[in-house]
């Protein structure tokens, strides 16, 4: 038997790659390395979980040992990937060497952290995988008062998902509308009506400058822009969804090129042979898509790449969900570079946008609320001008 | 009439509703849903074993 694949990161990119690989090829040993247990779960659920009353053990979809037996892979957990050597092809993990055949580092990211001031800053939550859901479900209390910073896909998807189980939710963020990098204005204003009627407090336009405590409770301070005074919100518990960074720093030591993810090219090869990243530590074509959709086209690409038939990951159109039962939003973004106007058509509880660019090709879209269902439609209609 | 949630992702196919954007009418039976349909949130193909009763 030969070297093994292995793979480091057991998230959704690590596990998909590894069933992948298998279908293809059913001999080559494989090896997950795991931070944590290694067990396989939904990330996405992770902020849609409160609402439905799903403990974070009930979240697990299968424990790492029968994940691993169902394909015949090894699962490294509770440990550290410290190194890679590729000259002589090896990870040194915290306990011993592995060899490897390809290495794929599927390593995700870090959730970014605001500089705060205050007593409290420490005490920010966030939820990045299933051992920090555990830690934040953990700290809350009944009736609790959370305070989210950040107004994006994640603090919104938690906003919602708090409010509906019972807590009273505040949002604070610096862009003057939710999902400012996501979705068009009149998408982001859509969104704010519709959680604010599910009884989220918004405080946009606003940066949380310290965090104090305050016997059993916490204050945030809030500054508005272009003020210098600050006010002060009382809160129970600060929980932090303001974006991800991709974890480069194995990557970065090992030599690999790094920019704001581990550079891989349309094959996810990085510049070392056969070391490869895919999922939210890469950045593929210059794009970082920590979304579910570009992982799982990549996963299945690079499945075939290893196996002997190299493929270029290919895109689909891949419309990003945003779960918020308030209001479902499904968009495919303007894309950069390209001139273009939105139009919008509005119906009985739902909102459609078209981006059009200057030949009135569809260049993106959203959809929210009841037309969501024409997610599928407007797709192949995407499909029809690219 | 039953639900499948995809474990991937979250989407819920609901038999009852079937899913009329992709062209399966409601009431569709998950086993009578095609083979080669993918989740519409993440891609997963219903091959694989990643949708499991509600």
């Amino acid at each position: 038997m030969g070297a093994p694949l292995v793979i480091v990161g057991t998230g959704l990119a690590g596990w998909t790659l590894a069933r992948e690989f298998r279908k293809l090829d059913p001999n080559t040993p494989i090896i997950l390395v795991s931070r944590d247990e290694g067990a396989f779960y939904s990330k996405p659920m992770l902020s849609n979980a409160l609402a439905g009353g799903r403990s974070p053990a009930s979240l697990v979809t299968t424990p790492a040992e029968a994940a691993a037996q169902a394909i015949q892979a090894t699962v490294l957990a509770q440990r550290e990937a410290v190194r890679i050597d590729t000259v002589a092809r090896t990870v040194e993990l915290d306990d011993r060497v592995v060899s490897y055949r390809a290495l794929v580092l599927a390593v995700g990211a870090d959730p970014i952290r605001l500089p705060l001031q205050g007593d409290a800053s420490a005490g920010v939550f966030s939820v990045n995988d299933l051992v920090d859901y555990g830690r934040f479900h953990a700290a809350l209390t009944t009736g609790a008062h959370v305070t989210l910073l950040g107004a994006g896909l994640i603090g919104c998807e938690f906003a919602n998902d708090l409010a509906v189980a019972g807590y009273r939710v505040d949002v604070v963020d610096l862009a003057p509308l939710p999902l400012g990098r996501l979705v068009p204005e009149r998408a982001g204003r859509a969104m704010q009506v519709a959680l604010s009627a599910a009884g989220v407090g918004f405080h946009l336009g606003a940066s949380v400058r310290a965090i104090h405590r305050d016997g059993a409770r916490l204050v945030v301070e809030l500054v508005q822009v272009g003020s210098a005074e600050a006010r002060r919100l009382s809160t129970d518990i600060v929980l932090s969804a303001v974006g991800l960074r991709p974890r480069t720093a194995l990557a970065l030591a090992a030599g690999l090129t790094v920019d704001r993810g581990i550079v891989v090219d349309s094959a996810l090869r990085t510049n070392a042979p056969d070391v490869y990243a895919l999922g939210d530590c890469a950045q593929v074509g210059g794009q970082v898509l920590p979304y579910v959709l570009p992982l799982m086209t990549c996963a299945r690409a690079l499945a075939k790449t290893l196996t002997g038939t190299p493929t270029d990951v290919v895109y689909p159109v891949m419309p990003v969900a945003v779960k918020t039962p308030a209001f479902p939003l499904s968009v495919v973004p303007a894309p950069q570079g390209i001139e273009g106007e939105w139009s919008f058509l509005e119906s009985d509880g739902g909102l459609e946008g078209h981006f059009k660019d200057h030949e009135g090709r569809l260049q993106g879209f959203v959809l929210g609320g009841a037309a969501t269902s024409r997610r599928a439609a407007l797709v192949r209609a995407m499909g029809q001008t690219v | 009439m039953n639900t499948y949630l995809c474990i991937v992702c979250g989407f819920v196919y609901d038999e009852s509703a079937g899913r009329p954007e992709d062209g399966i009418p409601a009431g569709t039976l998950w086993s009578a849903v095609a083979e080669d349909w993918a989740c519409p949130e993440c891609g997963v193909a219903k091959a694989d074993f990643e949708m499991v009763l509600v």
